[in-house]
């Protein structure tokens, strides 16, 4: 009997076939059979995926070579899938938390015509197709074509309602600052063909440790270039913001659980890498912390419900470049995991808060609907809890392991760190109470409408409830349990050789109790200092000063970058532009121009035009030519 | 066998008012053999045909298919049709002229690339050119006068370069036209550089390589969009292929001296074309811009060299044609359709017409080389190659000033997108109709080849292996 390692390539096969029948078939299709082929084919890459993990649990791990893709010399790139510890349990994530919004979209795109639901639910499938090449690839070219397919299905899922300017320029934005970070990526594949020959993990890992520090870190610097884009990381965040123009269900999907995390998943894959490049190693951990107090500070003053959530993500992706780059791999992927969780969670509540309001988006014209929508309400509760990061909740086990990371590398990575934590607890509630909480200060129309979801959506908000409540059992530090860390044990294959080189601090467990203590109960003060102020929140129309300005502006960054980027490179291509026109075309022109002056002096002696003379002659010869060919024939 | 195309081109110079039927079966015809040829002979037994031609010149009528010649004849016949038949509404006077000279065309550009003749190799070069000046003057656009007088002007003098670089060295190797002897040939440092220089300025112009490129947007707005389509698709890769054939085995030293000089014009070009590009209102300009952008990797690729990055070229050649082509279909059928190729006058049109912005967006892509699809194969080889090219010093510079046009090619191509097909319509747009089932059919046989060649390249790399191999050598490189 085969093994199910040889069905891998069904994982992404599923949703490619739902993305062709979804894509083309999408004038005939009536919609119940368009979602059904759309999530369908997501539960039946899950079950494979479940199947996989089974195997990969039980101690086997492989890779499967579908062909041969590009080969040139000695290398040799084949397309090739790689089944362990870290891609499956990224199968999971993908498919699982895929799936749960496949199903709530099925509801949240009810109102569109079943043309633009079928277009809607192939770019979706795309996406999980590409996602899955992406984390599966055995080799970083394969990686790269999911890498790129993500940021296509973003841009065209971002722009899904292209008839608003607004939106497609978002999309846009994202797909070319996604593209600034491939590129770095590129440069990175490229030299390691150029050094090692290779571009498949096994070999390049085998390998590596024979390079020079130089190459290791420009290396690991032009991948982490990739990173900031992909994941959002300054400079390249400020796409993930804008994307927030597209259907919620996309968000929560692709801007918050899955495509987001590819940059951890590549560094993670490429752990034994960053270990051995220590100064590209400090970089990805200082812009995380950058990244992540950056936009916690800015999600403190946001007025748009999913507008807060976005920054939070990127707030939450520092977090995980944090793990890495304190060496936590762990840590970061325990992060990912929880993340998806609860911020699949919190988009999916978002985005029946706007279905129910009739797509209004400002909390400051929410308020007081725990009572019209309970279900959202609890689950959304949940959410915020397990972000802000209060014990049990599985935020709590993985910002904790995160944050004591950081703190064995240096205690001033870890007070920034907490710093983050707080403004996190503090922007979460702020957006709990303005919306949930007070009295309602929406129109007399919207009250009207006000109403729970149907089942379709608030079912996968319960299953994701009682993840984000749960998950954080999965790594639970030796400090209450010694050997309870699952997810640890379960992921050292693919860290083990990064382990070997790490010489981390062991932080006395007193200690460690003190600042898991302290941060907790920090953070239910800032909770409450939220409640108190929002959550009897009226309208005000003053407008904000000083710092609360800049916060509100997102410190500029926007407008910085169009002065900075955008323009100069428009007014380099119209300087270009004169050049063109009367640079060179003039000098060609000018060298045309004065031939022609000496051919008038000729032509006194002739009749006809020039040109028709050197044609004329031309022609002549090649059918002189061609006749002595047929001749001597 | 390949003369009777050649034939077949010229019979249908006198044929009359059925003359598209007649042309369309032609190229398919031209097609079916030369697929037969490709999937019957192959390497290391090409197909060769040779024949005395000009005694008194000792020239001889010598055709070979060998891999590079395969790919590009295949780029030729598959293209003839297409352009046929995806611009099949269009309507010329003197229709049987149109087509003869276009057919006409078509053979001179298979005779290019089979000939093993420098002088066979001359006329069929100047018999692939002369019928598209007369096209593009004849029922080109209104400045069509004195741009198509610029590009004759200039590819002619280029030509003319190019034929006395020919006669130099058909007296070096004892007074013969034949490749074989060409390759033979031992020159000093200098005569190489001479020869190195005129052949260069022929190709260059023909490419066109940056700062020879001017005539180029102005023929391609100018000319009507099947000769546009064939100046670009095929047309320019005459060019690259004259590099390959012509100039780096023949004058290897100097190419290998001479190589940073080019590449540094080939960076220079790309990323001045990729800006330029960004300013474009006039759909063809944009797409001549960006055109110019991708041949100059291609001219980088072939002067930082290394096996990846040859063989890079290689299908890069053949992939670009038919990206390009479905790029000029695409502009074709707007004009057709709204009169206008100004993207400031369209937009919306996506919600009129999904299918033709399914195509396009699916050609754009490729265009701006997305994984899975072909372009990504050949750009992917040749960065990696100019990266990695032994040949040179400053491949990491080139590499990384070359990646800036990925991001550039994505900013203008999204840009063109969202102009045009995004948005709402506007007075011009609001009745728009989607495309005919003939485009919709070309561009859908393109788009498959687009992802065919994207997902499995090896038939093609493959195909060119041992050629690449063998330039290198000439090379004295890896």
């Amino acid at each position: 009997m085969k093994n199910i390692m040889d069905y891998v390539w069904l994982v992404p096969f599923f949703p490619l076939v739902g993305f062709l029948l979804n894509g083309l078939l999408r004038n005939s299709l009536s919609k119940p059979l368009t979602a059904v082929i759309g999530s369908g084919t997501i539960l039946a890459s899950f079950v494979v995926s479940v199947l996989l993990f089974m195997e990969v649990k039980s101690g086997h791990s492989g890779t499967v070579v579908l062909f041969d893709f590009i080969s040139f010399g000695k290398t040799s790139i084949p397309f090739a899938f790689q089944v362990d510890a870290l891609s499956s349990l990224f199968l999971l994530i993908i498919t699982g938390i895929g799936f749960l919004i496949h199903l709530y979209s099925t509801a949240y795109m009810h109102e569109e015509s079943s043309l633009h639901y079928a277009r809607y639910f192939s770019y979706l499938n795309l996406f999980v197709f590409s996602m899955l090449l992406l984390v599966l690839g055995s080799n970083f070219v394969i990686m790269f074509i999911g890498w790129e397919g993500v940021g296509l299905c973003s841009y065209l899922l971002i722009g899904y309602w292209f008839r608003n300017v607004e939106y497609s320029s978002a999309a846009k934005k994202a797909f070319i600052m996604n593209r600034i970070g491939d590129l770095g990526f590129l440069l990175a594949i490229f030299w390691l063909i150029a050094k090692l020959g290779t571009v498949t993990y096994v070999d390049v890992f085998d390998k590596i440790s024979t390079l020079p520090a130089k190459d290791l870190n420009i290396i690991a610097l032009l991948l982490f270039i990739g990173a900031t884009g992909k994941s959002a990381q300054i400079p390249l965040y400020t796409w993930l913001p804008d994307a927030m123009a597209g259907p919620t269900p996309v968000s929560a999907l692709i801007h918050a659980a899955t495509m987001v995390t590819a940059g951890i998943y590549m560094i993670a894959r490429s752990n034994l890498l960053y270990t051995l490049a220590p100064t590209a190693q400090t970089v990805v951990l200082v812009i995380g912390t950058a990244t992540a107090l950056l936009a916690a500070t800015i999600a403190l003053k946001q007025n748009d419900i999913k507008k807060v959530l976005a920054y939070s993500t990127v707030s939450q992706l520092g977090y995980m470049f944090i793990g890495l780059g304190a060496g936590a791999f762990t840590g970061a992927v325990f992060h990912v995991m929880t993340h998806a969780f609860f911020k699949a969670l919190l988009f999916l509540g978002a985005g029946s808060v706007i279905h129910a309001m009739h797509h209004e988006q400002d909390i400051r014209n929410m308020g007081g609907l725990s009572k019209k929508l309970p279900t959202t309400h609890w689950t959304f509760l949940i959410g915020c809890l397990a972000i802000a990061g209060i014990p049990p909740l599985s935020g709590f086990f993985s910002k904790d392991e995160i944050l004591a990371a950081a703190f064995a590398k240096n205690p001033v990575w870890y007070v920034l760190g907490v710093a983050g934590a707080l403004m996190t607890a503090f922007y979460m509630f702020r957006l709990y109470a303005m919306t949930f909480r007070g009295q309602f200060r929406g129109t007399h129309e919207q009250e009207h409408h006000l109403h729970e979801s149907p089942a379709a959506m608030t079912i996968p908000l319960v299953i994701l409830a009682i993840l984000s409540a749960v998950g954080g059992f999965l790594g639970i530090p030796a400090l209450f349990a010694e050997h309870a860390h699952w997810l640890e044990k379960f992921l050292a294959p693919i860290f083990e050789k990064s382990a070997a080189l790490q010489h981390p601090h062991e932080i006395p467990h007193a200690t460690e109790w003190l600042m898991m203590g302290g941060v907790t109960a920090l953070v239910i003060v800032v909770i409450s200092m939220a409640w108190s102020r929002f959550a009897k929140y009226q309208k005000t129309t003053e407008d904000a000063t000083g710092l609360g300005k800049v916060l509100e502006n997102k410190w500029y960054v926007d407008e910085l970058y169009e002065a900075v980027v955008t323009k100069p490179v428009n007014a380099f291509g119209k300087l270009l532009e004169k050049v063109e026109k009367y640079g060179i075309d003039m000098l060609v022109n000018g060298v045309g121009r004065s031939v022609q002056y000496a051919s008038r002096q000729v032509r006194l002696l002739q009749s006809g035009q020039v040109g028709s003379y050197v044609l004329l002659m031309v022609i002549g010869i090649i059918i002189l030519f061609v006749l002595q060919f047929f001749l001597k024939k | 066998m390949i003369p009777l195309i050649t034939g077949l081109g010229l019979f249908f110079v006198r044929s009359e008012s059925a003359s598209k039927n007649l042309a369309f079966f032609s190229t398919l015809v031209s097609f079916a053999l030369m697929l037969a040829a490709v999937s019957v002979w192959d390497s290391p037994h090409y197909l060769v045909y040779d024949h005395s031609w000009l005694g008194a010149l000792n020239s001889r009528f010598h055709f070979a298919l060998d891999g590079m010649s395969k790919l590009l004849c295949l780029l030729t016949v598959i293209s003839f049709p297409l352009i046929i038949y995806g611009t099949w509404n269009n309507s010329y006077e003197d229709s049987n002229r149109f087509y003869g000279l276009l057919l006409l065309s078509q053979a001179g550009l298979l005779g290019v690339f089979l000939s093993m003749d420098a002088l066979l190799f001359y006329f069929f070069w100047e018999l692939a050119l002369i019928p598209l000046y007369f096209l593009s003057s004849r029922w080109g656009g209104e400045r069509r006068i004195p741009v198509t007088i610029k590009f004759f002007v200039y590819t002619f003098l280029g030509s003319l370069f190019m034929l006395i670089g020919m006669i130099i060295l058909y007296n070096k190797a004892g007074q013969s036209f034949a490749y074989s002897d060409f390759l033979k040939l031992k020159m000093s440092a200098n005569e190489e550089f001479g020869i190195f220089l005129l052949l260069l300025l022929a190709f260059a112009i023909k490419m066109p390589l940056w700062p020879f490129h001017t005539w180029q947007p102005d023929t391609y707005e100018q000319s009507p969009t099947p000769v546009t389509a064939v100046l670009s698709g095929v047309m320019a890769k005459m060019g690259v292929f004259g590099l390959l054939r012509w100039l780096a085995p023949v004058v290897p030293a100097a190419t290998y001296q001479y190589g940073d000089n080019v590449a540094t014009l080939a960076v220079i070009g790309m990323l001045y074309a990729s800006f330029v590009a960004l300013q474009q209102d006039d759909l063809k300009r944009l797409v001549a811009y960006s055109s110019i952008a991708h041949i100059g990797l291609m001219i980088l690729a072939v002067f930082a060299p290394s096996f990846s990055g040859i063989q890079g070229v290689m299908i890069q050649m053949f992939s670009h044609g038919i990206n390009i082509l479905g790029m000029w279909l695409v502009v074709n059928a707007i004009e057709q359709q709204f009169g206008t190729r100004k993207i400031s006058d369209l937009g919306g049109i996506a919600q009129k017409a999904p299918a033709l912005t399914l195509l396009l967006v699916i050609v754009a892509l490729a265009n701006i080389a997305m994984p899975l699809t072909n372009a990504f194969i050949g750009e992917f080889m040749m960065f990696n190659g100019v990266l990695g090219s032994t040949a040179t010093k400053f491949g990491i510079a080139y590499a990384v000033a070359g990646g800036l046009t990925i991001i550039l090619g994505a900013v203008y191509t999204l840009r063109m997108i969202q102009r045009v097909f995004y948005g709402e319509t506007n007075a011009l747009t609001a009745n728009a109709t989607d495309i005919s089932l003939n485009v919709q059919i070309t561009l859908a046989i393109i788009v498959v080849a687009i992802l065919v060649v994207g997902i499995y390249p090896k038939p093609i790399l493959s195909l060119t292996e041992e050629l690449s191999q063998q330039i290198l050598n000439r090379m004295n490189l890896k």
